[in-house]
């Protein structure tokens, strides 16, 4: 009987493994990519290194005067000394615990809706939730001193108008896009009209609008703050695109669906939101997620109509004339921050889309 | 007895009336507190305004303005200057995100991913930031007009702006213009009769390579025909600025590099999809019927590429026409600066400008879907 030996598998050709066997296949294949991959590492080498110099080596992190920035970095002095500024505006020093109380309110009932079950619950939790959050950031109530609104300002005002701007044009939007999917032409065609118009014209203009014609519109004696108004005008103009990406999330139920519900004997309500608008928004969610996005940085452009955003504190602050010619660290501070949310909310948003992809295969 | 009431179609009739006498009734409530507050704050109405004198300088105009001129002339600049940087931002952010986009499906690993960094940072910073940011502190960090960058003593970049040689209006000039346009609509009518003839017997006609030798040859001879002389006028210091040549001012610089590196961004995610949505059989099979790389690229993987790029472009283009009115934060002559700007704050009939404004924005995107719609129409798979 004829014995056999198992033969050691023989080991992958040397130049077929290993690091440098990666190296050659995806950055040194061809003539053309060694060209691009030395000038990729060009680009890196110049601007790596000398941001981090200016950023980190040479900068100045200690001292509380402008005197103190001595070196030839960054000036981070000017950002820590103007740091309330940045984050608050002008809100009262001896009020800001208000503020920073509903950040962790907010995180605390994110963290609740892991916990809760029932749809209904929740909404009237996140509901209860802004109504606190009206009263403990405007005051006016409950022994709260009131903050008038021209005293808020960075990041908070910024967060303030796009908390405010997504959870009012979202309701919005949810009905433009029923009525420009609906069988009733007058509505539909309402509907077209206001979508197709505020969507041709840029955001400012709208500002413009809700700031300079939108008094003239009411009688005398109804007044709005300069805040409401831009709260306006961004609502109205997000529930536009709101209303575009649920009729999106709306076309891309199966037709059957629709059909089973109207022959269960729905109403057109019960169907909408109990069959339709659940698996619309579904679908739509990681374009929604977008959305805010933009809307994220689309509040930047209050500082045209003259609130103070983040980013206007940019130019307020390097005005004061203890601190002129910081631009550079202010925007560079206030670059970090926007990306930072913005990154963020895109990065939720792709884990959403494969979550949600999956169900759908 | 209201048993009718739950027929649907009365329903739809009784809510249909409802929302129109909602809406009218808001529009006549709006229009007459509107026209109240107008005569209380005595404003005046009508278009009569545009033909007063504006009286106010502007520094960047493509058609001939003093201060003299009337409004009408001002909201004609106001147009052309966002028309101008809306074009410009549109052609570099298209080769931008083109390039970018092709990068990102790269097999260099390193220029892969420094296409998706690029990305990932510039999309998630806020245009306007980008704008300022180019604005106030990369091009005021520039040298003053005395101490110019200089490429050759011919063009100079310094805080004030890009001066570059102007040619003259001359008929040099002309005929390479003229040339150019005369290659293009060659081309076309050439393309068509290539893929006639290639449907017609299998022969290909190299379009491609044709095309680039024309842009080669043709504006050459051109440039013979008309006289060989360009004259130029070059820009040159003169006292504490410069004078002569074609000059970018930063404010338009500015403006359109933010809108290009942003919009980019988009129009490579766009690119990136289009190509990566293309079936892997369908190279495969391109392969296995003998295709060479090329023809398989051409024929088979840009058409059905192109078809899913195109829409989200063209929504980039109309973004980029919306963002060019972010002028008004650093103060370019566009539309929203001097219209709905400086002429309302002179002459205060906000509903006038305001409407004027946003009728011109109206049909510029109305005119962009329409092209759109007319290109998905197009494009549109022709099935049996």
């Amino acid at each position: 009987m004829a014995v056999y030996n198992k033969i050691e598998s023989r080991k992958a050709p040397s130049n077929s493994i290993g690091f440098f066997h990666w190296i050659r296949e995806n950055l040194f294949s061809s003539p053309l990519n060694s060209a691009l991959t030395i000038l990729g590492i060009a680009i890196l080498v110049l601007i790596i290194p000398p941001f981090i110099k200016w950023a980190i080596v040479d900068a100045n992190f200690k001292g509380t005067t402008r005197a103190a920035c001595t070196g030839d970095g960054a000036c981070w002095v000017f950002v820590k000394m103007k740091l309330d500024m940045f984050l608050y505006g002008f809100y009262p020093e001896a009020e800001k615990w208000r503020v920073n109380l509903t950040y962790g309110l907010f995180f605390v009932v994110i963290a609740s809706f892991r916990y809760l079950k029932g749809s209904m619950l929740k909404l009237s939790i996140a509901a209860l939730y802004f109504i606190v959050a009206f009263f403990l950031i405007h005051g006016g109530f409950f022994g709260l001193t009131n903050i008038p609104t021209n005293k808020w300002g960075g990041l908070m005002l910024t967060i303030v108008i796009s908390a405010v701007g997504i959870v009012c044009s979202f309701p919005i939007g949810i009905i433009f896009a029923f009525g420009r999917t609906s069988e009733l032409p007058i509505i539909k065609s309402i509907s077209v009209t206001y979508i197709e118009f505020i969507r041709g014209v840029p955001l400012i203009t709208i500002l413009f609008m809700s700031a300079v014609i939108l008094p003239l519109f009411f009688p005398e004696g109804v007044n709005f703050n300069k805040l409401l108004r831009a709260l306006i005008g961004i609502t109205l103009f997000e529930a536009a695109y709101i209303a575009e990406i649920i009729r999106g999330g709306m076309q891309a139920i199966p037709k059957g669906q629709y059909e089973a519900a109207d022959a269960i004997g729905l109403s057109y309500w019960q169907k909408m939101l109990l069959v339709i608008l659940p698996q619309a928004l579904k679908v739509a969610i990681p374009n929604l997620v977008g959305t805010f996005i933009a809307l994220f940085q689309d509040t930047t452009l209050v500082l045209i109509i003259g609130l103070f955003d983040l980013l206007a504190m940019v130019q307020l602050t390097t005005s004061d004339s203890h601190w002129i010619g910081y631009e550079t660290e202010g925007y560079v501070f206030v670059t970090i921050i926007f990306w930072v949310f913005c990154y963020a909310m895109s990065i939720y948003s792709k884990t959403l889309e494969k979550r949600f992809n999956t169900n759908l295969k | 007895m209201l048993a009718f009431l739950r027929d649907r179609k009365v329903r739809g009739y009784i809510f249909q009336f409802l929302s129109i006498v909602i809406v009218v009734a808001f529009l006549w409530y709006i229009g007459v507190n509107t026209a109240h507050n107008i005569q209380q704050r005595g404003i005046r109405t009508g278009f009569g305004f545009l033909s007063g004198t504006a009286g106010f300088a502007i520094n960047d105009t493509p058609i001939s303005y003093n201060e003299g001129d009337t409004y009408a002339r001002v909201f004609l600049i106001g147009i052309l200057n966002t028309l101008i940087v809306s074009f410009v931002s549109i052609v570099l952010a298209t080769i931008l995100g083109l390039i970018i986009g092709v990068l990102r499906l790269s097999k260099n690993w390193l220029v892969k991913k420094l296409a998706a960094a690029y990305v990932d940072i510039f999309r998630n910073i806020p245009i306007l930031l980008q704008i300022l940011f180019w604005y106030n502190v990369v091009l005021r960090s520039l040298p003053d007009p005395r101490g110019s960058i200089d490429f050759f003593g011919k063009i100079f970049i310094n805080n004030r702006g890009f001066y570059i040689p102007r040619a003259a209006y001359n008929s040099t000039t002309f005929s390479v213009i003229i040339s150019f346009f005369l290659v293009i609509v060659f081309l076309v009518f050439l393309n068509k009769w290539a893929k006639k003839r290639q449907e017609l017997t299998g022969q290909e006609f190299p379009v491609l390579l044709t095309g680039i030798a024309l842009f080669i040859v043709v504006p050459i001879i051109a440039f013979f025909i008309g006289g060989a002389n360009f004259d130029f006028s070059y820009p040159h210091l003169n006292g504490f600025n410069f004078t002569g040549g074609k000059v970018f001012y930063p404010e338009f610089l500015a403006l359109a590099f933010a809108i290009t590196v942003y919009t980019a961004t988009f129009i490579a995610e766009a690119v990136r999809s289009g190509i990566e949505a293309v079936d892997k059989g369908q190279k495969e099979a391109a392969a296995s019927i003998g295709l060479t790389g090329y023809q398989s690229l051409k024929l088979v993987v840009l058409p059905q590429a192109v078809r899913i790029a195109i829409p989200p472009t063209i929504n980039q283009y109309l973004n980029i026409v919306k963002n060019s009115s972010l002028a008004t934060a650093i103060g370019y002559p566009g539309l929203v600066t001097i219209f709905a700007g400086t002429t309302l704050n002179q002459v205060g009939q906000a509903i006038e400008i305001i409407s004027m404004t946003m009728a011109v924005f109206l049909t510029i995107s109305l005119t962009i879907s329409l092209v759109l719609n007319w290109l998905n129409h197009k494009m549109k798979i022709k099935e049996r």
